[in-house]
């Protein structure tokens, strides 16, 4: 059986993650050793989830 | 009824845990009758409102502004909460504040700062997880979604797009996945084997995980879907490259798929490309019947027949509970779950024991929960009527109490069945909890509690010190929800 350090990646490279959201998840990866950047994250748009989909799909 | 105050924090984020917490504290303050803490948007001031703690500055709120709203005998006690609260708002997070982290503000920024980044664990309100989930697919990056309520258009469109970009797209809704033996949101840590798993369920990836992981195997990947995804609308698209994934992988030997019933378009795909790999496969379908499987695969009615088949077959030891029957003669099981594919499982089990049964998450066969049906009633405490404005049972306990006293409370309710899920994601201590819940509840000692934990020896929680809490409070614990189900079904007086 495989140990836990040879387990080949699955994403093409080892996890590295951006973490958008709940604060207890970037520390719980951070606890695991995996790189993790947490996003200072607010609603974008000033809140407004219609404009914010707008601005994605425009590349924003 | 007292003072209601709302002070509004303008273009301001917190998160939900977060602010459940702070909520809490809030609450607990002199004076205070009832308090909230959420972000402005439409449907959580409609709860503020629901619950009478909606005033005219929070009513002006917008979705990025967060809103304090407190409801106090009057309206010093309620000023002097706000005030003692609002350093704590304002205080930053660990994860603000470590040496380590950086902070971007959007996921371009921070991709181009991090061109190692490969994946985003997306959590944010699914209003607008979506765009940020298009945003990670342009950039490369494979997505987990943890947000629920996107719209299944949006679903299809993302998984469309993730699949032109060849990267996975993980969800929406997707509670659990552990990628190159990292426990991701709501997972356990688990030991490194040579199993990978594609799963449209959160709980039913983290019960065989960890009952894999218990009996002595290993888990090399396992890969969350969300529950829609093999539904028709979506086709099944994260679950196939899923597949494709775990295939390629030479980590692992044998893939075990955990979903709802396939769509019936959906099905014959899967089947076809389970048949096209050389690796064997266990088929978990929770409630399906009369599958056609491939010579390469094998299918498992429960939870714990996919952990057994997918270590060879070989049935684990069953846990001994000897019970000569309720106190009160109560002739019913009452299941009250924090995880959807567990309260499934339990259903199945008692369906295929012959026995009624009813549900606010029916499997098929059985029936819908309403005041008027008998049957034994097994419910899902994670399902939105539960969940709408407050966290998931497995971070938020209390969402127990209530139907726990009415069970407890109900002489017709023989055996009360429970499940306790510990890992990364879940309270710090749930069984401890569950435990202090009871000692107050008339009733517990007239009832047979069984439950089980969902979890692991290298958790957070450590799961045999969960099983001893759960013992000290009088609940019998069995080795898997399955066997606790099993369990129930041997009480005298019950399976009748």
């Amino acid at each position: 059986m495989a140990s836990d350090k040879d387990t080949p990646s699955l994403l093409g490279g080892k996890l590295s993650v951006i973490n958008v959201g709940l604060d207890k998840f970037a520390t719980e990866l951070a606890d695991h050793d995996v790189p993790v950047v947490h996003l200072d994250w607010k609603p974008p748009a000033g809140g407004d989830p219609a404009l914010a989909a707008l601005l994605s799909k425009m590349g924003a | 009824m007292g003072y209601t105050l709302n002070k509004v924090f303008q273009g301001f984020y917190k998160d939900s845990v977060a602010l459940m917490r702070l909520s809490r504290d809030l609450a607990a303050m002199d004076g205070v009758e009832e308090a909230g803490l959420m972000m402005g948007s439409p449907s959580n001031k409609q709860i503020l409102m629901d619950a009478g703690l909606l005033a005219d500055d929070g009513a002006a709120a917008e979705g990025g502004d967060l809103i304090l709203a407190v409801r106090a005998k009057d309206a010093t006690a309620a000023q002097i909460a706000a005030d003692t609260i609002e350093p704590e708002i304002m205080s930053q997070t660990r994860a603000a504040t470590g040496d380590s982290f950086w902070r971007p503000q959007t996921i371009r920024a921070a991709a181009k700062a991090n061109p190692d980044a490969n994946l985003a664990l997306i959590s944010v309100p699914g209003e607008f997880a979506a765009a940020e989930a298009r945003k990670a697919i342009n950039r490369g990056l494979h997505v987990m979604m943890f947000s629920d309520n996107v719209s299944i258009e949006d679903e299809i469109n993302l998984k469309n797009q993730a699949r032109e970009r060849g990267v996975l797209m993980m969800g929406p809704d997707c509670g659990t996945a552990i990628l190159d033996g990292v426990p991701l949101a709501f997972a356990n840590k688990v030991t490194t084997g040579d199993i990978g798993i594609v799963g449209a369920s959160g709980t039913g990836i983290q019960e065989v995980t960890t009952l894999i992981s218990n009996n002595g195997g290993g888990i090399s990947h396992a890969i969350g879907v969300g529950g829609r995804d093999l539904k028709d609308e979506i086709g099944g698209i994260s679950t196939l490259m899923g597949i494709d994934r775990l295939d390629a992988d030479p980590a692992t030997n044998h893939i075990v798929l955990i979903s709802k019933p396939p769509g019936k378009t959906v099905l014959p795909n899967i089947m076809k490309r389970i048949g096209q790999s050389a690796k064997p496969f266990t088929v978990c379908f929770i409630g399906a019947s009369d599958l056609d499987l491939p010579a390469n695969a094998t299918v498992a009615r429960t939870l714990k027949d996919a952990a057994q088949a997918a270590l060879g077959g070989d049935a684990f030891a069953e846990t001994e509970i000897s019970e000569t029957g309720s106190n009160n003669n109560g002739t019913e099981i009452r299941g009250l779950y924090s995880g959807g594919t567990l309260a499934a499982e339990t259903q199945l089990i008692l369906l295929d024991a012959g026995l009624e049964v009813v549900s606010n998450a029916a499997v098929p066969g059985a029936g819908q929960l309403s005041d008027d049906v008998d049957g034994h009633k097994i419910i899902d405490l994670g399902d939105d009527e539960y969940t709408q404005g407050r966290p998931h049972p497995m971070i938020d306990p209390e969402i127990r109490r209530q139907p726990l006293a009415e069970a407890l409370a109900d002489s017709s309710v023989g055996v009360v069945l429970i499940d306790i899920v510990i890992g990364y994601g879940a309270h710090p201590d749930p069984a401890g909890q569950l435990a202090e819940m009871l000692i107050a509840m008339p009733g517990k000692d007239d009832t047979i509690i069984i439950g089980s934990v969902t979890g692991t020896e290298q958790d957070p929680q450590v799961r045999s010190s969960q099983v001893k809490a759960l013992q000290a409070a009088g609940i019998h614990v069995a080795g898997s929800n399955a066997d606790a189900a099993i369990a129930a079904l041997k009480v005298p007086g019950i399976n009748s």
